[in-house]
């Protein structure tokens, strides 16, 4: 009898401990192709879409999705971990070609999709823009289909500027002029309000250095950062929201908070991402919805040259053991009829055959169809410089962003950044 | 046959079979410390055995871009970076001794003063209790976005009350001298209540005559806090700068919600563990992080080790 339960203790602590260890498996070992398609998306207007979508997708397929959605920063956390892992727990993922994109290739992380886009014409891979899909190809491979592309474009507030009595900026000096004359006659307001964080300002502060003739790299892989042009575009940017912006200027904006100081009333002019402006003339989140104009980006001494670039493509994890499953639903997803809608919810998308029917653009604001057509035109493929450890990069050539935010010599911090940024090129051959 | 006779042998020699072989429940018997102590064992080595063996190899390698990329062994080639950083290793070391240093001095002052308020029984202690203990319950997370709404420097109710008493606005959380003052201050916000707990029990077990007896000699009560409470409440706050000092050292949650991946813009609030995170997950460079972990490991456990050396002495 006794005998016995000491057993028992000893059995059972011996199952506990072995359960207790096993939790770090993974769980599922249904590695087989599945009826379950795992689909990790980003915190993102397109996302809402397909989600009150896939439904439909799931009767018609009988697939079932099971969705994972995340905030930006958390969802790089996510694929770092799961991805290095090895992980098969991921098919589908919502990534970004220029930040992860080259990493991941590099670490054959994303499936090749080459044949499997060309295997449909009625899904019709040709129809997608040519800098998009240039960005979702590595080595000669496709592995991703884009799904949002963005430019940058000018927000601005139609009310102040009346009363102001000015037109809508068509040049960088036009542009500082009226965000000096708005901050000096409205107290409380500023002229302009733009990212200012480190890393998240790199890709807004792009289109200012491209229009003022600079450029993060030359052609042969050289940091061109403190060039004239790129000294130029960095005190210029970084004076603005000095001079102009809002009153205690935080050096950790990204877009969330800048929007939240637009849409709040507090600012007049405002540069950002084309594909985010729902939320500016969504009355639920903004207090200035009917007062919103979009203008194409102000030209520079180089022109306007803004970047116009695909933020975010579906990929399929290398280790899924579901990959065809997971076509299927980056197919549908990103198929005629779902970009149609995505884009007519306000999220500008990768195919031409949608810009060209006058439905695609039907539900924007006029002026701002106008400033997406002018800067697709004579937009630059790239927002960040192109290379692997995104992360690193933008870090550093953000920092002369921010130090000419807060007052320190913008040219200065250009030289210190331009010999960081070569040793980093240089360690990354 | 062994033909010793003391009382373990004996016993085991008792629960043997005629064929001398021993009965699985005697083995059972004799071994029970390690059996139950089993289970509690294969965790440690399994969870933290194994995951500190593999960052210390990590260390030694050039890991970068992926773990499952080949890798070469470099040895001690990353501590010399590390070590020789005096751009963003240093100043984090720096900012993780004064982050915790500040806070445990704050946290422990206070939580002492807040024990010493609760030791003796009043009308609504109950109420107040609770009160104390209501930072505690957060998740740290969202301590870090509450306040960060109360600090912004536009938007903030900090910055409004100030307004009204005509302070200028602050800029807190964004501001480049300010930002690891404002995390401090929400440390000690969250945290001091868990002293104030540890400190509490220790005084209630205190001994009253010691106490009687000062009193009788007509000592007065700072005379009797600094003569003999503090004295020996020593060992009970120890024990509480240990719990509180391994937590603040390894802050990661709040710095994180509040300024982001790398600290902020200028690396304001980098600690070790900030940074740490940052070379894994931002820059990829396994290889490096993991030196800074098992640096930022010495670093906890000798200070941990000096702690427990000071408190044998003040036990004896």
């Amino acid at each position: 009898m006794k005998r016995r339960s000491v057993m028992k203790y000893a059995a059972v602590a011996a199952a506990l401990s072995m359960g207790l260890t096993a939790c770090g498996g993974s769980g599922s070992s249904d590695a087989k192709e599945s009826g379950t398609v795992r689909v990790t998306l980003a915190n993102h207007v397109w996302t809402e879409g397909i989600k009150a979508a896939i439904p439909e997708f799931e009767s018609s397929t009988g697939l079932k999705v099971e969705l994972t959605q995340l905030g930006e920063d958390q969802l790089s956390d996510q694929y770092n971990v799961k991805l290095n892992a090895g992980s098969d727990e991921i098919d589908v993922m919502m990534y970004r070609p220029l930040q992860e994109g080259k990493a991941f290739a590099k670490n054959g992380y994303l499936a090749d999709l080459t044949e499997k886009v060309s295997s449909d014409s009625g899904w019709d891979w040709k129809d997608f823009q040519e800098g998009p899909v240039k960005a979702t190809t590595a080595d000669g491979k496709v592995v991703g289909v884009p799904i949002i592309t963005e430019r940058e474009v000018l927000y601005y507030r139609k009310d102040l500027l009346q009363a102001a009595g000015l037109e809508v900026p068509k040049t960088m000096e036009e542009l500082e002029a009226a965000a000096k004359a708005i901050k000096e006659s409205n107290p409380g307001t500023a002229g302009f309000v733009a990212r200012t964080g480190k890393s998240a300002a790199v890709t807004q502060f792009s289109s200012f250095l491209f229009s003022f003739g600079g450029d993060f790299m030359d052609a042969s892989g050289k940091s061109t950062v403190n060039s004239a042009e790129a000294k130029e575009a960095y005190a210029y940017y970084g004076g603005l929201i000095k001079n102009y912006g809002p009153a205690n200027v935080s050096t950790d904006m990204s877009w969330p908070e800048a929007m939240a100081i637009f849409t709040q009333g507090q600012a007049a002019f405002y540069t950002e991402a084309d594909s985010l402006y729902k939320n500016a003339t969504d009355p639920a989140k903004s207090k200035v919805a009917d007062k919103v104009g979009f203008a194409a980006l102000p030209a520079g001494p180089a022109g306007s040259k803004p970047y116009n670039i695909p933020s975010w493509g579906l990929a399929v994890n290398e280790a899924s053991g579901n990959q065809d499953n997971a076509w299927k639903f980056i197919q549908w997803a990103t198929g005629k009829e779902r970009t149609l809608a995505a884009q007519k919810a306000g999220v500008p998308g990768p195919r031409a055959s949608v810009w060209s029917n006058p439905e695609g653009t039907s539900t924007y604001p006029k002026d701002l169809a106008e400033a997406i057509a002018a800067s697709a035109k004579n937009g630059v493929g790239h927002d960040r410089p192109e290379v692997v450890t995104v992360g690193k990069a933008r870090e550093i050539v953000g920092e002369p962003i921010v130090a000419s935010i807060t007052g320190a010599d913008a040219a200065a911090a250009a030289e210190t950044a331009h010999e960081a940024f070569q040793k980093f090129l240089d360690s990354e051959k | 046959m062994s033909v010793t006779t003391s009382p373990r042998s004996a016993a085991r020699n008792a629960g043997r079979a005629p064929n001398g072989r021993e009965k699985f429940s005697d083995w059972t018997n004799t071994h029970r410390k390690w059996l139950f102590a089993a289970p509690a064992m294969a965790f440690v080595a399994v969870l933290i055995a194994f995951p500190l063996a593999w960052t210390l190899y990590l260390s030694l390698t050039d890991s970068q871009g992926s773990v499952r990329a080949a890798t070469e062994f470099i040895g001690l080639e990353n501590y010399m970076t590390v070590l020789s950083d005096v751009e963003r290793f240093w100043p984090a070391v720096g900012r993780t001794l004064t982050f915790t240093g500040i806070a445990l001095v704050c946290e422990v002052v206070l939580g002492m003063g807040i024990a010493l308020l609760l030791w003796r029984p009043f009308r609504g202690e109950k109420w107040v209790r609770v009160a104390i203990l209501l930072p505690l319950v957060a998740t740290p997370v969202a301590v870090g976005m509450m306040f960060r709404l109360i600090f912004d420097p536009n938007i903030g109710f900090v910055n409004q009350l100030l307004g009204m008493v005509g302070i200028p606005a602050q800029p807190w959380l964004s501001g480049q001298d300010t930002a690891l003052g404002t995390t401090i201050f929400m440390d000690v916000w969250q945290w001091t209540p868990m002293v104030v707990l540890i400190l509490l029990a220790g005084l209630t077990s205190l001994s009253e005559e010691p106490d009687e007896a000062a009193r009788v000699d007509g000592a007065n009560s700072f005379q009797r806090f600094f003569y003999i409470t503090l004295p020996l409440m020593m060992p009970t706050v120890i024990v509480a700068i240990l719990l509180r000092g391994i937590d603040a050292l390894k802050t990661f949650d709040i710095l994180y919600a509040t300024k982001g991946k790398g600290g902020g813009s200028f690396h304001e609030v980098e600690t070790l563990n900030v940074y740490a995170y940052g070379l894994s997950f931002d820059y990829n460079q396994y290889g490096l992080s993991s030196a800074v972990l098992i640096l930022f490991f010495m670093i906890i456990i000798g200070s941990m080790w000096l702690l427990t050396m000071r408190k044998k002495a003040v036990s004896k």
